[in-house]
């Protein structure tokens, strides 16, 4: 399941690949606009991922090194962090900014790489794709032993120039607004202070 | 004939109660569906924010002191086939209950599917021990009264946190006070299969807080500011939930203006 997707998205990209070579000698390179089947392609590849380090039987630490691995090939990690850090983000220095997006990435791969190993046992099964407003909206559903399955929600747009996730739902649980709330609450903590908040981000992944 | 009289009086309160609280909760409720205006940081209808914050710390303290040992303990001497047993027949008892409020919101369909899986699980379920309808592929149609409420366009108030309840809606609070009486399986039952029943919904709770363990950890004691995170985390799966049947264009008349919930798809490319 998990190679036939894989190998499926590969040659589909290779594919698009030789396309866009041939289109090269004439045209210049196109902006391509996004579709609903890439919006797919991409979620079926990260899925089909994702049910891989679940059903490898990994020790804890090693599947949350694999989730940061996913986390940086199929999420636009970026976008997530700055928005994570909300209005506090316009007064942090590029250097910070740089730190936190690092730390943040580690943060939430552990943090939903937790959610995901609860998946054990289970695996989650892409559905339907859908465009909404300027971006594509991929539904996928967890089925788990001895539970009724669930929706995960994918969020997948090009504008950070590749087909990324930028936000995703468990059960109507939305990843941006919990970690801007997160966020916020450790700023808060540390008095506004940003680089006390980023120390304790990198302390607690 | 004392014991019959009381028991007339006693069906006598119940109908009243289950037929004149839900008018007084509507009326009540719709006057606290427009708030003061008070808007927590993340657009929360929160005006008890401080009243709220004790009980959390109160119920956080409950927890760490009584309910996680409790199913810490459960989670390591029962065996799983056992807790699924448990989950089950606590679920079977509140069919009935799920059964009145689907009639309530005029969902037959829903009304007959937990009516079928109701008389499945009390029959060859083992008076629901085995959850038969799940392995037929009859799936719950899972509700309370607070969504009764919903679907009667009531809007959800404000945020509360109830003590020992956890997070909740004032919309959802008055729910789960009405739902006492929604269940029509006290009256038909002895006193002694009551005691069963209410020490089953009390392990069921205990059984609960076992599954969610890791989840609800997470949110109680590895967030900076937990009353905000199971604030938000209760919101937005309880909107998702009420939103599941088809609702979603329901217009929720606290729901307007700046709040984030507005528009769940925010698009963060846009500056």
């Amino acid at each position: 399941m998990k190679t036939d997707v894989t190998r499926r998205f590969t040659i589909s990209s290779l594919a698009a690949g030789a396309g866009l070579a041939a289109f090269g000698a004439t045209l210049p390179a196109p902006a391509m606009a996004m579709t609903r089947e890439r919006a797919k392609t991409l979620v079926d590849a990260l899925v089909a991922d994702i049910n891989g380090v679940i059903a490898s039987g990994k020790s804890e630490q090693a599947m949350y090194t694999d989730f940061e691995r996913i986390f940086a090939r199929y999420a636009d990690v970026p976008t997530i962090a700055s928005y994570a850090l909300g209005v506090d983000g316009r007064r942090a220095s590029q250097a910070q900014m740089r730190e936190f997006t690092t730390v943040f990435q580690r943060y939430i791969s552990v943090k939903y790489g937790r959610r995901f190993r609860e998946f054990i046992g289970g695996q989650i099964e892409v559905q339907e794709a859908r465009a909404v407003k300027n971006f594509y909206e991929v539904k996928s559903l967890a089925i788990l032993r001895g539970q009724a399955p669930f929706e995960v929600t994918f969020l997948v747009s090009d504008r950070s120039g590749r087909d990324l996730f930028f936000n995703l739902f468990i059960e109507g649980i939305n990843m941006l607004l919990t970690e801007r709330t997160e966020i916020g609450a450790m700023l808060d903590r540390r008095g506004g202070n940003i680089d006390a908040m980023i120390a304790d981000l990198r302390a607690s992944a | 004939m004392p014991q019959a009289s009381s028991d007339t009086v006693d069906r006598l309160w119940r109908r009243l109660v289950t037929r004149v609280v839900p008018l007084c909760a509507v009326l009540v409720l719709s006057a606290c569906a427009t708030p003061e205006g008070y808007v927590a940081r993340d657009g929360i209808n929160d005006p008890y924010e401080q009243r709220n914050r004790n009980v959390h710390a109160f119920n956080k303290a409950v927890d760490r002191a009584v309910l996680r040992p409790l199913s810490r303990g459960y989670d390591q001497t029962v065996p799983d086939e056992m807790k699924v047993m448990v989950n089950n027949f606590a679920g079977n008892l509140s069919t009935p209950r799920m059964v009145v409020n689907n009639l309530l919101q005029g969902d037959f369909g829903g009304a007959v599917t937990n009516t079928t899986r109701f008389l499945l699980n009390s029959t060859m379920g083992f008076a629901g021990l085995v959850d038969v309808g799940e392995i037929a592929g009859v799936r719950a149609v899972d509700t309370d009264f607070g969504e009764t409420l919903h679907v009667w366009g009531v809007g959800e108030g404000a945020y509360l946190e109830m003590p020992f309840r956890g997070p909740a809606t004032q919309r959802d609070a008055v729910g789960r006070f009405v739902d006492f009486f929604t269940n029509p399986l006290p009256e038909a039952l002895s006193g002694t299969q009551n005691d069963i029943r209410i020490g089953a919904q009390a392990v069921d709770v205990v059984g609960d807080r076992a599954r969610f363990g890791q989840t609800i950890d997470s949110v109680l004691y590895d967030s900076a500011d937990s009353y905000a995170q199971s604030r938000l985390i209760y919101l937005q799966s309880r909107r998702f939930a009420l939103g599941g049947g088809g609702d979603a264009d329901y217009e929720d008349p606290y729901a307007t203006g700046t709040d984030p919930y507005d528009d769940p798809y925010e698009d963060p490319y846009e500056d």
